[in-house]
């Protein structure tokens, strides 16, 4: 079995978010950038899968400007065999993600195609879903465990119910919470043998895809600041002021 | 089990100025040697911070056509001023009045961390090995007592010890020269020192606590390239220490504060000074209207010559700040730091290809202009125990009429830890409230530093006797710990009438101020697991 893990290189999440005084996006000159939190899971979980035998290769792919193969040598050092990186500046948009993964797919012909489930800059949530209607492949979301079983996926789902179980047949879209596992660290000699490990460059147009935004972004902007609360002085100023200042009763 | 073993011509640890120096020195003179870089923050430049105003001298002579080279050094200082400021008052001194190595028109305003991403870039360039996220956490010795190399922490060790499901080992990196620049209080450069009695017949070393800020500040009130400094107020005059404020590109200053950590007052809080400063009429109407971006805060050497370890022991050199030298009368260690580095990469190559020892070291530094610059500095800091004042009065004289050429040298007496008078004796500050505009609580503070440890690992911040600070230092200083930190790392909790010392190592800046001033000497700081810690942008 051959899985292909998406990775995208985001803003690490410790780090404060801060807007552009013009709108125009986020700052990201000399800000610490780090894998998408869930998409080490999905490298993590079919680097565990290959361990256990039931894999033969793990491809990385990610897709971004030039900085961005530090996201697919980072994969490379846990586990991952090779890698591909579609070079793009600029907002890549899920639908173009998904066009372009379909198309490496088509290419290198996995059977399982591991992602986060969501990335955390835009929070979209959307390419998984999006690459399986694409390929005409069952979709696995949020998944939280995952048993592979002769040519089945037996996948726990993380939903706001609790969790549910669900069986999808392979070859399929995978798409990883937090709780699947916990990510392994890359050892230094690992990185080391990382360094070695061939990259394919692509662009969008050797794909044959147009990556252009869809969507057009008019503006970004701080969420408005809290505003500070009140100490009420008794339980009818309270009910008071639920019902004529919040107007919530 | 035994640890995975990389051999290398040359370690470095740490990827600071001094280091990233002797690494592109050492490719520089010979491509062929094997040289690696370790540095505990996520990446070069995440746990850099400084001023900073950038004499080019160092950078000249190691990469001469560095504005070829698109480094960020861009913003020129164009104008200069320095303020004695009284409660609501400020005085502006002449500019010619100032000694010369307060003068900084030929300098740059920059960000030091992004310095350091580019000189990372130009040592990676050369087929350097940077691995960053990987501290060095201890030092490995030959049996003939030299030093043999570092070894990495171990990854995925919970708060017992215990190895969790991820723990990695850690490995051994062996060079045939191990170099220390982990910068001011290194915590191996401190051990080494101990080790090899480095400091012998030095004066105790001195250090100060900095503060930054960056904000962004309306068009009407920046001056690009605009050089500021100021002294007095709100220290009063027993107290070391002044303000620095830099207009960079962008519409951003930065604005800082240090504090010599000899100060006596327990109830001192380096922090609240920085904020109250911030109040003053001649700095709050240049800041209001604009944002604070960034916040961090580090230690650094003060101590000068006098207290300047030797610099080489078998095996091992020690530079930068790790060793201390920093020139404190022009506020600077930048240029002085990398070139004791390249210094450094002169000493190695000659030491393998010719067997010399690593002692020429000596000799190389006394001959170079760090060497000349921090003699020439050396009186003035130690001046400033008479109180700033006499210590101004004193440093004109040093430095303008004899140019640092006094024929004599005065020293440190006491280390920065054994300052601090009895708390009953002294009097309690009390610091205005933060309004959330021009002034802030340490917790807002933290969080724009990106701060972050892995969850659920050993602390990092290690009480020798974890009584201590209840039984002692609370009774006898009001446990200042909770006000020299500048992170909130450490809380005395009152849980029914008992006192608990609380030590939130999670918030841990790194700045290694408690290692320093703690009065029993009582905590020690250690590597936490890597890529902990502040995740600073242009610092």
């Amino acid at each position: 079995m051959k899985i292909l893990v998406a990775v995208k290189r985001v803003i690490d999440y410790n780090v404060q978010i801060r807007v552009k005084e013009d709108g125009t996006g986020v700052v990201t000159d000399n800000v610490k950038m780090s894998t998408n939190p869930p998409d080490d899971n999905a490298i993590e979980e079919a680097v565990k899968i290959k361990e256990a035998g039931k894999a033969t290769e793990i491809v990385a792919v990610t897709i971004g400007e030039e900085k961005a193969q530090e996201t697919v040598r980072k994969a490379l050092a846990v586990g991952a065999d090779r890698g591909i990186h579609v070079k793009i500046d600029g907002i890549i948009e899920p639908l173009a993600v998904a066009k372009i993964l379909q198309k490496i797919v088509d290419k290198e012909k996995p059977d399982l195609v591991f992602m986060g489930k969501q990335a955390i800059d835009d929070d979209c949530n959307q390419t998984g879903q999006m690459l399986s209607a694409l390929l005409n492949w069952p979709q696995a979301t949020f998944a939280s465990k995952i048993d592979i079983k002769d040519n089945k996926l037996e996948i726990i789902r993380e939903i706001d119910e609790g969790l549910e179980t669900i069986e999808v047949n392979v070859p399929a879209v995978v798409t990883c919470d937090l709780r699947l596992n916990e990510p392994r660290y890359a050892s230094l000699p690992n990185i080391m043998k990382a360094k070695k490990k061939p990259i394919d460059e692509l662009s969008a147009a050797d794909l044959g895809v147009d990556a252009a935004p869809r969507v057009q972004q008019i503006k970004v902007e701080e969420p408005p600041k809290r505003k500070a609360g009140i100490k009420v002085s008794s339980v009818a100023e309270l009910v008071q002021k639920l019902k004529n200042e919040a107007k919530v009763i | 089990m035994p640890r995975e073993a990389m051999e290398y011509d040359v370690v470095i640890v740490g990827g600071g100025p001094s280091g990233l120096s002797t690494a592109i020195k050492l490719k520089q003179i010979n491509p062929e040697l094997n040289v690696c870089l370790l540095e505990k923050a996520s990446e070069i430049g995440a746990h850099i911070l400084s001023g900073n105003v950038f004499e080019t001298r160092a950078l000249d002579e190691l990469l001469p056509n560095w504005k070829e080279l698109n480094s960020p050094i861009k913003t020129k200082v164009s104008k200069e001023k320095f303020l004695f400021l009284g409660k609501s008052k400020s005085i502006s001194w002449p500019t010619w009045l100032l000694p010369s190595v307060q003068q900084n028109h030929n300098n740059y305003i920059i960000s030091l961390a992004n310095l350091c991403r580019w000189l990372a870039e130009q040592a990676e360039g050369l087929g350097v090995e940077i691995f960053p996220g990987f501290p060095a956490s201890e030092i490995l010795y030959n049996e003939d007592g030299s030093v043999k190399g570092v070894a990495t922490q171990d990854m995925g060790v919970d708060k017992e010890g215990n190895k969790k499901d991820s723990f990695e080992p850690g490995i051994e990196l062996l060079g045939k020269v191990t170099v220390f620049a982990e910068g001011c209080r290194g915590h191996l450069g401190k051990q080494l020192i101990e080790k090899f009695n480095l400091s012998e017949g030095k004066d105790p070393q001195q250090y100060g606590i900095g503060f930054k800020e960056i904000w962004e500040i309306t068009e009407k009130n920046h001056q690009e390239g605009m050089v500021m400094h100021t002294a007095g107020w709100p220290l009063d005059n027993n107290t070391y220490g002044g303000s620095f404020m830099y207009h960079a590109e962008n519409k951003q200053v930065f604005l800082g504060y240090v504090i010599g950590l000899d100060y006596k007052n327990p109830y001192l809080s380096p922090f609240d000074e920085f904020q109250r400063f911030k109040t003053h009429p001649a700095i709050k109407k240049i800041i209001e209207g604009g944002k604070r971006i960034s916040y961090g805060a580090r230690a650094l050497i003060e101590g000068g010559l006098q207290s300047l370890p030797k610099m080489f022991m078998p095996g091992a050199l020690l530079i930068g700040c790790d060793a201390g030298t920093l020139n404190m009368p022009k506020i600077k260690g930048s240029h002085t730091a990398m070139k004791s580095g390249m210094i450094a990469a002169e000493t190695i190559n000659e030491h393998l290809k010719e067997n010399k020892s690593l002692s020429i070291y000596e000799d190389k530094f006394k001959k170079s202009w760090v060497y000349q610059e921090l003699h020439a500095a050396r009186n003035v800091k130690p001046s400033f125990s008479w109180g700033l004042i006499l210590g101004i009065i004193f440093t004109g004289i040093d430095q303008i009429l004899f140019r640092g050429k006094l024929p004599f040298t005065l020293k440190h007496k006491h280390a920065d830890h054994e300052t601090l008078k009895p708390a009953n004796e002294m009097p309690k500050i009390d610091y205005p409230k933060p309004d959330n505009v021009i002034t802030f609580d340490k917790t807002s503070s933290v969080y724009l530093t990106g701060t972050n440890h892995a969850d659920n690992q050993p602390v990092h911040l290690q009480l020798k006797d974890p009584n201590l600070p209840i039984n002692y230092t609370l009774e006898k200083f009001d446990e200042p710990a909770q006000r020299y930190c500048p992170a909130g790392v450490y809380e005395v909790q009152n849980e029914n009438g008992i006192n608990k010392f609380v030590i939130n190592s999670q918030n841990c800046i790194h700045c290694k101020t408690c290692d320093i001033k703690e009065p029993s000497q009582n905590i020690t700081w250690v590597t936490p697991e890597g890529s902990g810690g502040p995740k600073y942008g242009n610092m």
